[in-house]
């Protein structure tokens, strides 16, 4: 237990402003997977998997002297047509079926991942260098790099654009229509195996996005999948499906919670902090819902 | 009990007491494979009985096996010094210590996770359907991470069990090992196999089919609930414990909390063999044990590839089992009447 970042306002600052830029792109992973929840009923497992994958895209790139920041634009591009691919070979056979079903069979891809990516790019915590140098804020005392301020922007220009896109083109249409009754949109003419396999394929490409920014700006591992997938998977919930603003805000709330958890308790607990949020906000919403059950006794 | 079951379960019986003589070279793996159903036998009350699919018993499996291992250290020497020497032979155990440290170790071990999970089951088996089987997957790797900071269990360094002591057989080792997870092995299956014949596993059944209904109808089912996870908390400790002894070295996240292996093989056994039956989780562990041993050492290094896509493979195209799939082609051993017209009518229909 460390309790210095009380007493120095300026770590307080620091680990706030860490924090929110982090939750940015936590929120990014987490619209994907709130968009594949409300339109297929699927709980992806691999989520995280294919934020790491997104992210040796990027590092990939680093290596080859391309800079890591074209990976924004060209991991999205392979992890579009690796998910529809994914869709085509396991998802569409599990969408109308238990839930469980589906949390298993991703779990299953999961650990695929992870081992295929270890064997291709070796089990060292890698990061993709971009050069951006820093800023210093607060007479010298707040270290904030510029590849950070790069990444979250990037993700809030991500997140517009695909708001946008879901709102005024067609095929957002028909995901949203698919979203809110799969049968009445079947009827009316929309392909809804096509409509699945595209929203499959853009949530990869979020979390590809995501990836090579968290490769730029942190580091990547073949084994961090999960934590990514657990962070969405709490955002969505706490959010709620389809409120952006609430994804949004829960994801920079749970960056700055872990900045903190990371101060307070040190780093070797920071995932195993984030794993029992979960846990206990999933008791906290048991114990709400209850309570309303109760008034319907 | 008749007659075909009678020499069934007295063959077993036989078979597995002379097991470890007639093949002793593979007494490690025989005592594994008894761990193996025990965990999949118990995994099936709650996931398949009660419909509460969990991937969080690995989090008792992993406290009865730091549970177990830690009193059989600590009732005779001090367990800082022991895991910071690290397994170094400083401390030796005469064989008495040895197996009364473990005896108590294995009672403290099935009941303490017990006891936890009769607590926390009020909180978590309120949770329904996928958000019970994220939160228990959060707990398994939560208790991983933790026990993976604290310094008395070994940190990351890992815990070394005592080693056997030396009783003037070679062979005692194994020999020990696979008869308490045998016997472990015929406790299960006897305890489970009275829970299967009662009014209590009717309870978990009507759990599963309908929660609300069963709620209506007048059964507590929060509280059977706790108790069939409690059940199933008790078996996995008891394995854990034992799984302790046999590794012999205790490491939080690739041995104890180990939900990438452990903690899916369980639900895979289950779901291979036949989900909601006696027989099924034995078949799919005895299968799987045997395909894992014999593939893995051609699959050497590619292991977790082929475990990934054999998941994809069992849960999309034999979510019934294998139990499931006899079931369906032969009705009529199960019990089950059949009428002809409605056989042919499926028939056509399909």
């Amino acid at each position: 237990m460390d309790f210095m970042v009380f007493q120095y306002p300026m770590i307080t600052v620091q680990a706030c402003l860490d924090g929110i830029l982090l939750g940015i792109l936590f929120a990014l992973i987490a619209y994907g997977m709130a968009l594949q929840w409300g339109v297929m009923n699927i709980i992806n497992i691999a989520q995280g998997d294919l934020v790491i994958l997104g992210g040796y895209i990027a590092y990939f790139m680093y290596l080859y002297g391309i800079h890591p920041a074209w990976g924004v634009i060209v991991a999205p591009v392979i992890m579009y047509f690796l998910g529809v691919l994914i869709y085509k070979l396991v998802i569409n056979k599990v969408v109308d079926r238990d839930l469980f079903i589906s949390i298993l069979a991703t779990f299953g891809i999961s650990i695929l991942f992870m081992q295929l990516m270890n064997f291709a790019f070796g089990a060292d915590v890698v990061l993709a260098n971009s050069d951006y140098g820093t800023t210093m804020l607060f007479n010298n005392n707040v270290v904030l790099p510029n590849s950070k301020l790069f990444s979250a922007f990037i993700s809030i220009l991500f997140a517009i654009c695909l708001v946008i896109y879901m709102k005024k083109s067609k095929l957002g249409r028909a995901i949203r229509a698919t979203a809110q009754n799969a049968r009445a949109a079947k009827i009316l003419g929309v392909d809804t195996e096509k409509v699945y396999a595209a929203t499959f394929g853009i949530n990869a490409a979020l979390c590809g996005v995501a990836g090579a920014l968290i490769s730029i700006t942190f580091t990547i591992h073949p084994y961090m999948g999960l934590p990514y997938t657990i962070r969405s998977f709490m955002i969505v919930i706490v959010a709620g499906l389809g409120n952006l603003p609430g994804v949004a805000m829960s994801g920079m709330g749970l960056g700055v919670f872990e900045e903190f958890a990371d101060y307070i308790l040190g780093t070797e607990f920071r995932i195993g902090s984030v794993f029992l949020l979960l846990v206990l906000i999933l008791v906290y919403r048991r114990f709400k819902l209850s309570r309303k059950r109760e008034y319907l006794k | 009990m008749n007659k075909n079951n009678l020499i069934l379960y007295s063959g077993i019986l036989i078979f597995g007491l002379v097991a470890p003589f007639l093949f002793p070279a593979f007494k490690v793996q025989l005592s594994i494979l008894c761990v193996l159903i025990v965990l999949a036998t118990t995994w099936n009350i709650q996931g398949g009985e009660m419909g509460y699919n969990s991937f969080g018993n690995i989090l008792f499996y992993g406290l009865g096996m730091y549970l177990c291992a830690s009193v059989q250290v600590g009732m005779f020497f001090p367990l800082a010094e022991w895991t910071e020497s690290g397994g170094e032979k400083t401390f030796v155990h005469t064989p008495a210590q040895f197996f009364q440290g473990m005896a108590v170790g294995l009672v403290v071990a099935a009941i303490v996770p017990t006891i936890i999970a009769g607590l926390i089951g009020y909180s978590i088996l309120g949770l329904r359907g996928h958000y019970f089987a994220i939160c228990t997957l959060g707990l398994g790797v939560a208790a991983g991470e933790i026990s993976g900071g604290i310094e008395i269990i070994g940190a990351g360094q890992g815990f070394t069990t005592p080693p056997f002591p030396d009783v003037g057989s070679l062979e005692a080792r194994g020999e020990f090992f696979y008869f308490l997870s045998f016997f472990t092995l015929i406790l299960t299956f006897i305890a489970v196999r009275s829970i299967y014949s009662t009014r209590f596993k009717l309870i978990l059944n009507a759990i599963r089919d309908n929660e609300d209904k069963a709620e209506a109808m007048g059964i507590e089912t929060m509280k059977y609930k706790i108790i069939g996870w409690m059940i199933s908390a008790f078996f996995c400790g008891l394995a854990g414990g034992i799984m302790g002894g046999l590794v012999g070295y205790i490491d939080s996240t690739d041995v104890a909390f180990d939900g990438r292996e452990m903690g899916v093989f369980m639900v895979l056994m289950a779901i291979l063999g036949g989900k909601g039956t006696l027989w099924g989780p034995i078949i799919g562990a005895t299968i799987f044990h045997i395909f894992k041993e014999g593939f893995w050492t051609f699959f050497l290094g590619w292991q977790y590839v082929a475990l990934g896509v054999l998941i994809v493979v069992i849960v999309i195209y034999f979510p019934e089992g294998i139990m499931g799939w006899l079931r369906e082609k032969y009705p009529e051993r199960f019990g089950e009447v059949v009428d002809e017209k409605d056989r042919k009518a499926q028939v056509e229909l399909k």
